[in-house]
């Protein structure tokens, strides 16, 4: 399959899901009822007010996870890396749950996701800071691990030392991941920085395609690798950081997207960002149907139905890695 | 073509290469020797910028190399690096193509030129069969085979290569040997560091023996691949033909 044809199919595959996500939800209110002049205000406040940022949410998140992943696959050369390996989804989760755990979200809606994007970067500077402006691989990734592991500790004391289990029942659900309620002032607070982050990636798939020859090779064809490590850094911090304090901590997606499509694009890196984007704004947006279209009850959050599908598919890449090793 | 002037590197405060002065000709083959340890991937790096300088210069064409910007001199000095990673499973065509990069920019796709001399590499790399094959899957000596196709289709003045015929079988050294050699006929230079003393008396048009870090000879094979020189650096005795052929045999450890 041709790159072209490839992201055509993605783009209609997303258009399409984005259609069914519009129309479907606890109300029967569909697009097309739109044009009864009678029900308009009702269904644009359906439409406009809970289904449309829900819809371009989970898009624009899915599109970030995906690409980020595909990003830091490509920088560090390893189908295993995920987008929260240099701290940013941790980091935005503990700075969105600090805010939370102070009462801070009820004066503005705005102090929940600015305090998860200012994790983020403050999570992302710490692996940079930790791991050094000539790290290795193997730095980077023990520095992730470290930020991860603290934030994680962090969030833990939180729990800890939460109030009421009200206010444990309210951190956990949130961080399980979710697009429901979310409203128009959402999608405006996390747009930004997620259109910043992804203006950061134009330009970065060269870099990206001479890296599978190793570092030095890049780096004697011209690639300023410190360069190229600080802007890919911020630009999964501001993407990610923006989407999980928005949404949640939703796993798996920058995972498994661009390792799914990396052969289509015949495994060249650079190809593979644009793709993953696509692949994943309409894996969340697939998550997001299938979570509504679930039995009544209570909601099965979109993290948890990404973690169950992504899981098994992670143990599945480990089971074919082991065979192909063995050959 | 390349001066080396006073050139001194350190790695973590160890020096490894101490008070280099070297010349390149144009149109030359250099066969880069010395031990283990040596310093010359070292110095090969240096002369890349890839490892900074404590002391001295590089010079290509009379210009510091440090002073090229990072796309011109990609476009100036090839490097095959030593056992090269491929991280990725790209097929033969596209890792080849990657040597074309330097001369687009991030938004341009390669164009019909540069197709042409990819296609006159892979060719003359004896390829083309090849072209579909994931390189992951290839033998060591295609894949080196690939990798010096990768470097050649850059088209730079300059090649430096880092042990290319290392672990391969005599034929394929012969052929990688010949390939470097042939490139030097078009007017290009190429550096190359190399272990078996008999390819580079053969395929080299001067040698430069590095030890601990510094020259101790250089010149024609029959100046530099001497019983003393090989004793002190290698301590080794050699067998020596010496005919019209000139070779050498590793024969004894003297250690």
């Amino acid at each position: 399959m041709t790159p072209g044809y490839l992201s055509l199919s993605l783009g209609v595959l997303v258009a399409g899901l984005m259609l069914i996500s519009m129309n479907l939800g606890a109300s029967s209110t569909s697009l097309l009822d739109l044009l009864d002049a009678q029900r308009s205000d009702a269904v644009a406040l359906v439409l406009l007010e809970i289904r449309l940022p829900r819809t371009l949410i989970a898009a624009l998140a899915g599109a970030s996870f995906g690409i980020c992943g595909a990003a830091m696959q490509g920088l560090l050369r390893n189908p295993l890396a995920s987008p929260g390996l240099i701290g940013s989804s941790s980091g935005a989760a503990l700075g969105a749950i600090i805010i939370l755990y102070l009462g801070f979200g009820e004066w503005s809606w705005m102090l929940m996701p600015s305090g998860g994007m200012l994790g983020a970067l403050l999570a992302m500077v710490l692996v940079y800071l930790l791991a050094g402006r000539d790290a290795s691989i193997v730095t980077i990734v023990l520095a992730g691990v470290a930020v991860n592991s603290l934030a994680v500790a962090l969030m833990s004391l939180i729990l800890n030392l939460a109030p009421s289990p009200y206010a444990v029942r309210e951190i956990v659900l949130w961080t399980l991941g979710s697009v429901s309620n979310l409203g128009m002032n959402d999608l405006w607070v996390m747009l930004p920085a997620t259109v910043l982050g992804w203006l950061l990636f134009l330009g970065t798939g060269k870099s990206l395609e001479l890296l599978t020859l190793g570092e030095d090779t890049a780096r004697s064809m011209g690639v300023n690798l410190l360069l190229l490590r600080t802007r890919l850094f911020l630009a999964v911090a501001l993407s990610i950081g923006a989407a999980v304090s928005v949404t949640g901590a939703i796993g798996f997606i920058g995972l498994v997207i661009p390792h799914l499509l990396r052969p289509l694009v015949g495994y060249r890196p650079g190809r593979l960002l644009g793709v993953s984007a696509l692949g994943g704004a309409a894996m969340l947006l697939a998550a997001d149907i299938v979570v509504r279209l679930m039995p009544p009850g209570p909601e099965i959050r979109i993290g948890v139905l990404t973690a169950i599908v992504g899981a098994p598919f992670f143990l599945f890449l480990i089971l074919k890695t082991r065979r192909w090793q063995l050959y | 073509m390349l001066r080396i002037q006073n050139l001194e590197v350190e790695l973590g405060g160890q020096p490894i290469v101490r008070g280099i002065n070297m010349e390149v000709r144009r149109g030359e083959v250099l066969g880069l020797l010395g031990p283990n340890g040596a310093g010359k991937s070292t110095l090969m790096r240096a002369i890349l910028q890839l490892v900074p300088a404590h002391r001295g210069s590089v010079d290509l064409e009379g210009v510091p190399v440090r002073r090229i910007p990072g796309e011109q001199r990609a476009r100036r000095i090839a490097y095959l690096a030593q056992q090269g990673p491929v991280n990725w499973p790209l097929t033969v065509e596209r890792l080849v193509a990657l040597g074309r990069f330097p001369h687009r920019s991030s938004w341009q796709r390669l164009a019909a030129d540069d197709q042409e001399i990819i296609e006159r590499i892979l060719e003359r790399t004896d390829l083309i069969k090849l072209r579909e094959r994931v390189v992951t899957t290839l033998s060591g000596g295609e894949r080196t085979r690939v990798l010096l196709a990768r470097a050649l289709v850059v088209g730079a003045p300059l090649l430096l290569a880092d042990e290319p015929v290392a672990a391969l079988d005599p034929a394929h050294q012969l052929q990688i040997m010949q390939l470097l050699r042939d490139y030097c006929g078009e007017g290009h230079t190429v550096i190359v560091v190399i272990h078996d003393l008999t390819l580079a008396a053969r395929f080299c048009h001067r040698l430069a023996l590095m030890h601990e870090g510094t020259l101790v000879a250089s010149g024609s094979a029959r100046e530099v691949l001497t019983p003393e020189n090989l004793s002190a650096v290698y301590n080794i005795d050699a067998r020596f033909g010496r005919g019209n052929d000139f070779y050498v045999i590793p024969w004894r450890s003297t250690v």
